[in-house]
């Protein structure tokens, strides 16, 4: 069937939004929007780093772009969450989009270190910009009795959710699968396969035709602005935020280990390394230590570096060829 | 000959101080197959990277059917007909070599408006390259002369007008060599003019009909395969000086 795909991602919303009606326990929640929104910001990296093989390192001044979009707007219009996610995706797409025109030269490890000095330029702007909270953070109190196109959002007893982290759950796992099924969308289209052969030989695929600099130029904002949306509810959810918590050095490194442990040939590659990676740090980081999720994702990464180097998805696919031989 | 299909118009190409191109004019008439020749680092290299839009020319003007394309991109003058094989094979090493054909099928051949079965026209050129074998392998399992013919098919899936094939042979064995000419004078015959650039003197003299000659960025001579053999300043530009 054609539309199988688009069917399951509907099923899954739904799926979403029946478990937070059912499960009671909020706290199921709250490390559930951790992972989820991990697997948006891997997602969204994968299609320049996956597709394109343009490494960004600056995965966390996208989402801080996200995150303070809606800090500011919730300061100056006091707006709801939907609001805030668009115009952090908005946001953080134009400026993916400029970080595009300004990295147009540069590949490779240029690339990553460029990004990555974005980043801390970004950070060092937010921290000094009084009116988002500075170095300092500020708070941020949730919108009591949120409305939505007419209908209460969050309220105990009248509201669809009961609470805000079921509220931020959903979604965050509604903006998911959109992301999952955009870059699937993406790796079956003409764009994928242009920057498939952008990432293979850039000079070649201008050669033959391939308008290199314009796919760039839509993957970068496309990338960006997915994870602008992703940023933006951080705020809502931490009820504070900081420029050292927002632009944390985690983001940056877990989008790129995720699609790297999953594989980056394919959508489900960040998919399957966010739920796996996402998992075991939330698991251990609740329940044995802190600090130890990311002694997790070095030791996964080198695992995986040596004995899958193209991921769970190549492993699998590598194994099935062999077989077929 | 008004009516070429590639005018280059005294083009010259700088890096920093060193001159790799200086004031080279010279035509292509349609059909022909053209040869250029020079000794290592005379430009000839610089000279298709000029042409193919890689590189900018700092003066003069190429043009190509009618139009200028000094300032186009190097995509928009695929999509022109200017279609190009790399010295060194740059193939799409995650696809296989019949998806490499059916990126500029895509790229190119769609923005023409041309709705044909791209996998079919990929096939058949694979066939005439005798490839067709091939076409589901990855290029990694591909040897060296099979990624040689993969740079023209994949030149050729661009559909174009004139091809540049910058060294296809350079490496090859001698039998290798007579099966590259053979399908380069198969394409030649479609209608597409084709630009040899070659260091195997053989190839050259057997396939063109007119030659050029570049001599450390400089055009020192042009005509036919037997006036470049008993041309003096190509004798001297390979050879050196025969004086003393």
């Amino acid at each position: 069937m054609k539309y199988t795909f688009e069917i399951i991602c509907m099923l899954l919303i739904v799926g979403l939004f029946v478990l937070t009606q059912v499960v009671g326990n909020q706290f199921y929640f709250f490390i559930g929007f951790v992972i989820l929104q991990y697997m948006v910001m891997a997602t969204a990296w994968n299609i320049l780093g996956g597709y394109g093989g343009y490494v960004n390192f600056g995965s966390a001044g996208f989402l801080a772009t996200g995150a303070y979009t809606a800090v500011a707007l919730i300061n100056f219009l006091d707006v709801g969450l939907v609001e805030q996610m668009v115009a952090g995706g908005i946001f953080a797409g134009l400026l993916g989009l400029a970080t595009g025109y300004l990295t147009l030269r540069l590949r490779g490890v240029y690339f990553a270190i460029a990004t990555l000095a974005l980043a801390i330029i970004l950070e060092t702007v937010v921290a000094h910009w009084d009116y988002v909270g500075g170095a300092a953070g500020t708070s941020i109190l949730p919108k009591r009795k949120p409305e939505l196109l007419g209908e209460l959002i969050v309220d105990r007893k009248a509201g669809i959710f009961a609470n805000y982290k079921e509220y931020l759950f959903f979604l965050m796992g509604t903006v998911a699968i959109i992301s999952v099924w955009v870059a699937r969308y993406i790796e079956n289209s003409k764009l994928g396969r242009g920057l498939n052969a952008i990432k293979d030989s850039e000079e070649a695929a201008e050669c033959m035709g391939v308008p290199t600099l314009r796919l760039k130029l839509i993957a970068t904002t496309i990338s960006g602005a997915m994870m602008g949306v992703a940023g933006a509810p951080l705020a809502s959810y931490l009820t504070f935020i900081d420029p050292l918590s927002a632009f944390n050095l985690e983001y940056a490194i877990n989008a790129i280990a995720m699609p790297m442990i999953g594989g980056t040939v394919s959508w489900a590659g960040p998919v399957i390394g966010a739920l796996l990676l996402g998992t075991a740090q939330q698991v251990s980081s609740l329940w044995i230590q802190s600090e130890l999720n990311l002694l997790i994702v070095g030791v996964v990464l080198v695992v995986f570096v040596i004995i899958a180097p193209e991921g769970i998805i190549g492993w699998f696919r590598k194994s099935r060829q062999g077989s077929r031989r | 000959m008004s009516d070429a299909l590639l005018k280059i118009d005294s083009i010259s190409k700088h890096f920093g101080g060193f001159t790799a191109l200086s004031n080279v004019t010279t035509e292509v008439a349609p059909g022909e197959r053209f040869g250029l020749i020079g000794p290592n680092g005379s430009g000839k290299t610089t000279m298709i990277n000029c042409v193919s839009g890689l590189l900018r020319n700092e003066e003069g003007k190429i043009i190509f059917d009618g139009k200028d394309v000094t300032d186009l991109k190097p995509h928009k003058r695929t999509g022109a007909g200017i279609a190009r094989s790399f010295q060194i094979p740059r193939p799409f090493h995650t696809m296989t070599v019949i998806e490499n054909l059916m990126i500029p099928a895509e790229f190119v051949g769609h923005h023409r408006g041309e709705k044909g079965d791209d996998r079919a026209e990929a096939m058949e050129i694979l066939e005439t390259m005798g490839m067709a074998e091939k076409a589901d392998d990855t290029t990694l399992d591909l040897t060296q002369i099979e990624l040689r013919k993969l740079e023209l098919a994949r030149a050729m899936a661009a559909k174009p007008k004139l091809l540049i094939s910058d060294e296809a042979m350079a490496g090859l064995t001698g039998q290798e060599v007579d099966e590259v000419i053979d399908i380069l004078f198969k394409m030649n015959e479609r209608g597409i003019t084709i630009i040899m650039i070659e260091h195997i003197m053989r190839a050259v003299m057997r396939f063109s009909q007119r030659i050029i000659c570049l001599d450390a960025g400089q055009l020192i001579a042009e005509g036919t395969p037997e006036e470049i053999v008993k041309n003096k300043d190509v004798e001297r530009a390979y050879l050196g000086s025969t004086d003393g």
